[in-house]
């Protein structure tokens, strides 16, 4: 049978002899269950900028669009030079003009569903795909101006690389915020059990006179934070998916809060944070326990 | 056992104990006495490893105090009992638990029956769920010499155990610690009580050590 952990037992009443309350207990719970909750934000933010920044990166992928302003009566024979331009530019896989549909979708967002394309002078747009080995931009612009004057390369990954990049920082100080919040956590922590150790004094000095080794009473006050700080992590954890959950769904927020949340498998990550808290107040509050008993006897 | 070899102890700039030499046999029972302020407590203290001397050596149990890491310190403690005058209790544990705490530190198991025992022995059989703030003067310092003697220490200590007794509870204290030595416990006791002294004169040889200028005396003529 797999032996618990021994901050978990209670052989010999362990810290039963530390007195069972005080202002640290709460104090420990609160500040684990409040930075869990902001934990789970951070998470969930951090895995949404990655998302984001993959889907970003997923469109940079080898795509441009030719826009081509022409007078009415050119447009479909302008249209059909651009692309027969692109047919036969190496380095282009594919080449195709957008329907009024979907161009119509692409401006919904700022227009409304109901924008009557057909009559409104709208640049006709063409999106390039391209093959592993690139094309040569300058030399196809210069290629369109020669065929179809009113056509313009928009080479798109020049304004989304750096949201990309921006939403790889995101995901970047989403991180940072966890191992941040991580730290405050263990700081709390020690000081809740440096002051604890400290109100006892009179409780180690009898220990000590019992004979009691430093590990034993150091236990004693390890098992209860760490305890305690799980407890508090669990709720607030509870809290804080509840609040994810919460969130308005991508289909009525809108585009930056697509993804916003957890997915599938990723509802199990913020799970990790009662142990990690509880492992965080473990380590903080025995180094805090065994360093405080140095000083005291 | 405890020995002492040229020891002084020096606390904020002025040496409180100096060239003090002494061996603690097996089976011993010595008072020490000496005016308020003299270095009692002080000596107490290092022959149990809370203090450490600031010159010469003390020996407990055949290893050097400086030689020992805070683990060995805890372990020997357990040869020890020390019985203080304040007592020292958990408040919030019961009689029992306070009594058992140095069985629970160590890891060992009571028995319930050799604990029922030693609290008739010491009379607090029936006051065994009590808090120690709710016990008498007198009951706490038998509940803290029941507790100095559970693990069955080679050595008792004790510091001014009778101060807050009257001269009943005093006798009945003094009783018990004579039967600790009559079963070959070392006992060395703090008090500045002389009656206490002549008393245990007539039940046990006692030798009575006088600390005055710093110096640790043999004394008993005059007693």
């Amino acid at each position: 049978m797999m032996r618990r952990p021994a901050f978990l037992r209670d052989e010999g009443k362990g810290d039963s002899v530390v007195p069972p309350s005080g202002h640290t207990a709460w104090l420990t719970s609160f500040t684990a269950a409040a930075m869990a909750f902001l934990a789970v934000f951070a998470l969930a933010l951090s895995l949404a900028a990655g998302s984001l920044a993959a889907r970003w990166q997923a469109s940079l992928d080898r795509t441009a669009t030719v826009r081509l302003s022409a007078p009415e009566d050119q447009i479909d024979l302008q249209t059909k030079a651009v692309l027969a331009t692109l047919a036969t530019t190496p380095g282009i896989a594919s080449a195709r003009a957008m329907t009024d549909d979907e161009q119509r979708a692409l401006l919904a967002p700022w227009f409304g569903p109901d924008l009557p394309v057909d009559t409104l002078p709208l640049p006709r747009l063409i999106e390039i795909t391209e093959d592993s080995t690139g094309y040569d931009g300058e030399g196809l612009r210069q290629r369109l101006a020669a065929e179809a004057p009113g056509a313009v390369l928009d080479d798109h990954t020049r304004w989304r690389r750096p949201l990309a990049v921006a939403a790889t920082r995101l995901r970047l100080l989403g991180f940072m915020s966890i191992v941040l919040i991580g730290t405050a956590t263990a700081a709390m922590i020690t000081l809740a059990a440096s002051a604890a150790l400290a109100a006892n004094a009179q409780v180690i000095r009898v220990l000590r006179l019992v004979g009691a080794r430093d590990v034993y009473i150091a236990r004693a006050f390890v098992r209860r934070f760490t305890l305690r700080a799980l407890m508090g992590a669990a709720a607030g954890t509870g809290l804080g998916m509840v609040g994810v959950w919460m969130l308005p769904s991508a289909d009525s927020a809108g585009g930056f809060l697509t993804g916003l949340g957890f997915q599938g498998a990723g509802w199990l990550l913020p799970l990790l944070l009662p142990p990690l808290t509880a492992a965080v107040a473990y380590a903080a509050t025995r180094a805090s326990a065994l360093r405080k008993l140095r000083e005291l006897t | 056992m405890i020995a002492l070899e040229n020891v002084a102890y020096s606390y904020g700039g002025g040496e409180l104990l100096s060239d003090m030499s002494l061996r603690l046999a097996p089976g011993s029972f010595h008072f020490l006495t000496g005016p308020s302020g003299a270095g009692k407590s002080t000596f107490l203290k290092l022959c149990y490893g809370e203090l450490l001397p600031t010159a010469g050596h003390i020996t407990l149990f055949d290893r050097d105090v400086r030689s020992l890491t805070r683990d060995d310190i805890a372990y020997t403690r357990r040869r020890i009992g020390v019985v203080h005058q304040d007592c020292q209790f958990l408040d919030h544990l019961p009689l029992a638990a306070n009594v058992t705490l140095p069985l629970t530190v160590a890891g060992r198991a009571e028995n319930a029956g050799d604990l029922a025992d030693l609290l008739g022995w010491v009379g607090l059989g029936a006051l065994a769920q009590a808090l120690p703030p709710s016990l008498s003067g007198g009951e706490r310092q038998r509940a803290a010499l029941a507790r100095a003697i559970i693990m069955g220490p080679d050595v008792i200590l004790a510091d001014e155990p009778t101060g807050n007794l009257d001269w009943e509870m005093s006798l009945r204290l003094l009783t018990l610690l004579t039967e600790l030595n009559r079963m070959g416990k070392t006992v060395v006791v703090a008090t500045h009580d002389l009656n206490l002294i002549r008393q245990a004169k007539s039940l046990v040889p006692a030798r009575v050590l006088r600390i005055s200028k710093r110096r640790i005396h043999l004394a008993g003529a005059d007693l």
